[in-house]
């Protein structure tokens, strides 16, 4: 199981459309990766767990991942969010 | 075991039958979801319809996504990518799935109960555009439950497998063109002896119950029943032992309608000689086949609005002459009666503009909205007439309700027949006209409408309906509706009446003349024909051949002066008891 705390940097946090996208990365993944935050822990397979997170833009969540490729499970979400979702 | 209880409900058996088969639910309003419980068994069932409306719902889609990008732009068009991943949500699909295993609901409960949920959540929270998501899983949830019910009973038409269709009412519109040889009965809600569910399964002799008021909240599809539909009786998930017992009483009635095939070709008179012409009803013309081998002789009455009920197209006069003179061919030289265009109330074609009425039944209905629109009346009145050249037609008004109506339809049919001449197309100027008596304001000047027609035709459904008040439809009343109300009795009496002093030919065409032990009475009050269903002629014709007309005529005249309706029953079912027992194992 890997562990990595995350900053949401992006300008509008995790609404529909960056949602969208950790939805699709998430899946390509066979570990289960999960956001952790404020004690409410969602699946990123599922847009409609993580839309019930609150991501607001400056906020940090944990991201976990667990399973064969976990590592690189858990290099991409990082990456996501490094990237802000690709929105700038 | 308990996933098998037989669960025992009593309607009104509208036409008879034994069949066991598979339940398929209709709903008629998909907007109103109901809670409906499941068998485990049929779990695996409940969940892949979930799974096929998941399927279609992404490919819809997609389809829109393709729209949208292409028409406008996509940026527009990536909102429903979130959408597809709605529907593709892994955690729904599976909070959704184990609800449904272990609460046993249907998944349209289900689906709406898990979805508002995370809508309800998301609208909670401090964020408004999250708070926005919420309208779009309402937006994805309202397109996979219209995609689940698949079990419109739009689709009716579409039914490919043997079923007991299940639904709440059926329309005319929506039983047109069904499969008969795949929806092997029909259970409903609503309904009653004389609505048009019960006319329809009898015109297309399947089997149905109906006025089961929540059977629909009872049955699943896939589901197995039972229904015994000359006794009002449905099984739910019937035990051994009734599959036993039906199977016998199946068998029994099999027997019996075996024995009654060889009455066809037997003339339809008393033993006493006194003979009582047997024609039957029909809506379609692919019922004419079955005319004959039910042993009726000739059509009494000719439902023509089913030609336009239905149906993309509203049929011009070429294609009403076509169907008119079929019927006229197959039963030549007995009478075919063509009733004209009996629309309105719950029958309009969708090609007609109609307003909405408070009280469409006293509403323009019938001769009355064909008076109004004489384009749709001119043509039919022409295909009649044209058809008119096989001797055998006749023409009927229905729903008279004073006699200027039959004048000024008479006026119509003459200018008309004019134009024929004008045009050198031949008819029969000499066709014979009657009219329906169903309204008892009809029955009571029948001396005043007598000069203008040669037949009077009963339609007692509608004639008890308008006589007692009562909305046969309604279930808080319905048992009102009594076809031996004396009220009725001495209408039908006075009618027959009028009809012999001005040698006028009288026929009952409603469903009274259906009715085995109601038969007697009307054969005793002197009506000179009864116009029946295919599907009931031979179970009639076993009744009028086991009476003696002298008996009919006491019959007839007890009743007149009898107290009670319960007690003109009593007679009537005494006397059936006595001459032909076995025509009460096929009614309730």
């Amino acid at each position: 199981m890997q562990k990595k705390i995350l900053k949401i940097t992006n300008e509008y946090g995790i609404h529909a459309r960056p949602a969208a996208l950790i939805v699709k990365k998430a899946s390509a993944f066979e570990s289960e990766i999960f956001f952790e935050k404020d004690e409410n822990k969602v699946s990123c397979k599922s847009i409609m767990s993580l839309m019930t997170i609150e991501g607001y833009p400056g906020s940090e969540l944990t991201v976990i991942t667990d399973g064969p490729d976990e590592k690189e499970a858990l290099n991409a979400m990082e990456l996501l969010f490094l990237n802000k979702f690709n929105e700038e | 075991m308990n996933e098998t209880k037989e669960i025992i409900l009593k309607g009104i058996g509208v036409s008879s039958g034994i069949v066991v088969a598979k339940a398929k639910l209709l709903s008629t309003d998909i907007k109103k979801i109901q809670r409906r419980s499941i068998l485990p068994k049929n779990v695996k069932n409940e969940i892949s319809r979930f799974y096929k409306a998941l399927d279609e719902t992404k490919k819809q889609l997609h389809q829109i996504r393709k729209k949208v990008a292409n028409v406008i732009d996509e940026e527009h068009a990536q909102i429903f990518d979130s959408h597809v991943l709605v529907v593709e949500d892994r955690v729904l699909i599976g909070d959704v799935e184990s609800a449904v295993k272990k609460d046993l609901l249907n998944v349209e409960f289900i689906l709406q109960r898990v979805a508002y949920q995370y809508a309800e959540t998301l609208s909670n929270l401090d964020d408004a555009y999250l708070a926005e998501r919420s309208i779009d899983i309402k937006d994805v949830l309202r397109r996979i439950l219209s995609n689940l019910s698949e079990d419109s009973v739009a689709h009716l038409r579409e039914i490919d497998d043997e079923c007991i269709v299940v639904c709440n009412d059926l329309l005319p519109s929506d039983t047109a063109g069904l499969n008969a040889n795949k929806v092997k009965a029909f259970v409903t809600d609503l309904g009653s002896i004389t609505s048009h569910t019960a006319i329809m399964a009898r015109a297309l002799m399947v089997p149905a119950i109906v006025g089961l008021n929540n059977i629909t909240e009872k049955v699943s599809s896939g589901d197995i029943i039972l229904i015994d539909g000359a006794k009002g009786m449905v099984f739910i998930n019937p035990t051994k032992k009734t599959l036993k017992d039906y199977k016998k009483r199946a068998n029994n009635q099999d027997l019996i309608r075996q024995e009654l095939e060889g009455l066809r070709d037997k003339p339809s008179e008393t033993l006493d000689g006194y003979k009582v012409p047997l024609t039957a009803n029909i809506e379609l013309l692919e019922e004419l086949e079955g005319v004959g081998a039910g042993g009726a002789r000739g059509i009494g009455l000719y439902r023509t609005e089913f030609l336009f009920l239905g149906v993309e197209k509203l049929p011009n006069e070429d294609e009403q002459f076509k169907a008119y003179s079929q019927a006229a061919i197959s039963q030549k030289p007995s009478p075919v009666v063509i009733r004209t265009l009996d629309l309105g109330a719950d029958k309009m074609p969708d090609g007609l503009e109609s307003r909405k009425e408070k009280n469409p039944f006293l509403g323009n209905r019938s001769i009355r909205l064909t008076l109004a629109r004489p384009d749709l009346f001119r043509t039919q009145l022409r295909a009649i007439l044209r058809s008119s050249i096989h001797e055998n037609i006749r023409l009927m008004y229905p729903m008279v309700s004073s006699v200027q109506e039959v004048i000024d339809a008479n006026l119509l049919l003459k200018k008309c027949m004019n134009e024929l001449d004008s045009e050198g197309i031949s008819y029969n100027p000499k066709v014979k006209i009657g009219t329906m008596i169903e309204v008892p304001s009809a029955a009571l000047v029948a001396d005043k409408i007598a000069p203008h027609v040669s037949f009077f035709s009963i339609g007692t459904n509608d004639l008890i309906q308008y006589t007692m008040a009562v909305d046969r439809g309604n279930e808080a009343v319905a048992h009102l509706y009594k076809p031996t109300h004396i009220a009725v009795i001495r209408l039908i009496d006075h009618l027959v009446k009028i009809c012999h002093r001005f040698n006028l030919w009288s026929c009952v065409c409603g469903q009274m003349a259906s009715i085995p032990h109601l038969v007697p009475l009307l054969v005793g009050l002197g009506v000179d024909e009864l116009s029946v269903s295919p599907k009931e002629a031979p179970l009639i014709k076993d009744v009028i051949r086991k009476l003696y007309y002298s008996d009919a005529v006491e019959l007839a005249q007890k009743a007149l002066i009898c107290e009670s309706s319960n007690e003109v029953e009593m007679h009537c079912i005494e006397m059936i008891r006595e001459i032909a027992p076995e025509a009460l194992e096929f009614t309730e």
